[in-house]
């Protein structure tokens, strides 16, 4: 029982916890705070993994960027409670089961991989965190045109997006 | 014994978190104090003055005072939302500070445990971005779940500055990260380390004064002070977000407000102004002793005070103020003691110089009209501090073509 071991439990409890409550929440503030801690608790993951980088944009992008401008829309939208409708009998009969295989599937193929073993020794954090330099290194030798062409695409979305906000005018 | 030798970085963490919440608690009450004394000399006035000598116990005074007011909570308020938006306000506030170096790196405690820093973090710009960037959750929550018409159109204003203001805050640091080539506070800081001509100190705030300037129009902007106080505009909003916030609650928004003040003070001095590195060259041996000399002196201010002006409790109490400060600055001069309060001084120094600019502008600057606010965000601080971006960064491209 070490602390990394704990902290994985703590967090991945913590994650689930917010995605279960993202569905049951009425309020669309309550399902946004939500989603918020699932980012945040993923950023911890990370972060045990030794990816430093990755968490602190996790929340960076997530947390701090998307989520705020989720926040507002609901704000400025001003979106009432949902309304609940009598649960589809497809989703109750079918997709429950259903849901359960995937959860045993996906837990049985997890068992399968060892990741448990390597997850509770800590033995999966690698010694020296990737540094900035590593990873800037690679984005821009080895994968520069993936990298390019992913922000063409973000700037074509950006076009779009302002071509479409503003079609009335 | 056994424990601290297994876990050193939890028990040095926790001892380092506790002082340093203690220290910024401290020092959050007294700079309320500070900025009323500092504004109210602006406006020829006296400012805080009956409790405690010069106002002094004034803090205190009014902590006690939110202890003890009612906690009102409006009944159609969103309660768990209503309760979660000051802590979290406050708490993101104060857990930026633990990125901070108030001093260098080698100065270590308990099985070489750096001292002055809580989370000396590779990137611990990022992550320190990372936490600002969610304080605006604090605001735009606590204007929501109030559910009344001020404090919702103040959180959305709030909102929609923090947001704004974020991307000319970030993009204004990134020349600075150009230079340094590191996310390291304490890299950062070394980086800047010599001096021009022997006297001029190689700052970032000189080949990167207009990152400077945006940095710091953004930074008054992002923690929502005057003359960009849009979200609590008294005149138009009542108070803004916290317009139904009472008691405790309200005084938690206060502190986070004046902890994210600390916040980009502290950047602004680490980025720009060398962080806890001196200004004078290394060959000036007797800067070992200015921190213990000033604080002496301002004993001796103190004691020449506490004998012409003071008059009955409040002159016992500036003497306790006058012995303080001679005991703490004699002990400065030791020289065991002096290299370890060298780093914390300068840092303070510069961060004490920012924080009288922030009171200073308020004491001046008229407030921004919403509209005026948003194009001066959009339309001027945002494409300088991109252009400047742009500038330095082909300043060096241009320079490792040269060199190779």
């Amino acid at each position: 029982m070490n602390l990394p071991f704990i902290l994985f439990f703590i967090c991945a409890l913590l994650a689930v916890l917010g995605a279960v409550l993202l569905i049951i929440a009425r309020e669309p503030i309550h399902a946004a705070l939500s989603l918020i801690l699932v980012m945040i608790a993923l950023a911890v993951l990370y972060l045990l993994l030794g990816a430093e980088f990755i968490a602190a944009v996790q929340i960076l992008v997530y947390a701090g960027a998307i989520m705020v401008l989720f926040v507002t829309v609901i704000m400025v939208l001003n979106a009432e409670a949902e309304e609940r409708t009598d649960f589809s009998k497809i989703a109750k009969w079918v997709g429950l089961p259903l849901g359960f295989v995937l959860l045993f599937a996906i837990a049985h193929w997890l068992y399968r991989a060892h990741v448990g073993p390597v997850v509770a020794s800590g033995a999966g954090i690698p010694a020296h965190a990737l540094s900035t330099w590593d990873l800037s290194t690679e984005l821009f030798r080895h994968y520069l045109f993936p990298f390019e062409a992913t922000s063409f695409l973000i700037l074509i979305a950006v076009l779009g997006a302002m071509i479409l906000a503003r079609r009335d005018e | 014994m056994e424990f601290i030798s297994q876990h050193p970085v939890l028990v040095a963490s926790v001892i380092k978190i506790a002082v340093l919440l203690f220290i910024v608690m401290t020092a959050l009450a007294y700079l309320t104090w500070f900025e009323r004394k500092v504004v109210a000399h602006i406006q020829s006035r006296w400012g805080p003055y009956y409790v405690g000598a010069h106002g002094l116990l004034q803090p205190l005074a009014d902590g006690l005072k939110f202890l003890f007011k009612e906690d009102v909570t409006p009944p159609t308020s969103d309660r768990l939302v209503y309760v979660l938006a000051p802590f979290l306000a406050l708490a993101l506030a104060l857990t930026a500070i633990a990125f901070i170096p108030f001093g260098p790196p080698d100065k270590t405690f308990i099985y070489g445990q750096k001292i002055f820093v809580v989370s000396d973090s590779n990137i611990g710009l990022l992550f320190l971005f990372a936490i600002t960037s969610m304080g605006v959750y604090g605001v735009a929550l606590a204007g929501w779940s109030s559910n009344s018409k001020y404090p919702l159109l103040g959180g959305l204003r709030s909102s929609a500055q923090m947001i704004s203001y974020e991307v000319s805050l970030t993009l204004s640091v990134v020349g600075v990260l150009l230079i340094a080539g590191s996310l390291q506070f304490n890299q950062i800081i070394e980086n800047q380390g010599g001096h021009w001509w022997h006297f001029l100190p190689e700052w970032n705030v000189f080949p990167q004064i207009v990152g400077f300037l945006c940095y710091l129009t953004a930074a008054i902007a992002e923690t929502n002070r005057v003359p960009f106080d849009l979200p609590e505009a008294e005149t138009e909003l009542v108070a803004g977000f916290h317009t139904e916030y009472s008691s405790f609650k309200f005084a938690m928004f206060f502190m986070a407000e004046y902890a994210n003040m600390v916040t980009v003070s502290c950047l602004a001095t680490i980025l720009f102004f060398g962080g806890w590195l001196s200004p004078f060259p290394d060959s000036w041996h007797w800067q070992l002793y200015l921190p213990g000399a000033g604080l002496m002196a301002v004993g001796i201010y103190c004691a020449y005070d506490t004998i012409t002006r003071m008059r009955g409790i409040a002159r016992l109490q500036l003497t306790v103020v006058t012995l303080l400060s001679l005991v703490i600055g004699a002990l400065c001069l030791l020289p065991a003691v002096a290299p370890y309060v060298q780093g914390p001084f300068w840092f303070t120094a510069k961060v004490l110089v920012f924080l009288f600019f922030y009171v200073w502008v308020r004491g001046t600057l008229p407030r921004f009209r919403y509209d005026q606010l948003m194009s001066f965000g959009w339309k001027l601080l945002l494409p300088v501090s991109l252009a400047n971006l742009v500038g330095t960064a082909l300043w060096y491209a241009v320079g490792w073509m040269r060199h190779g």
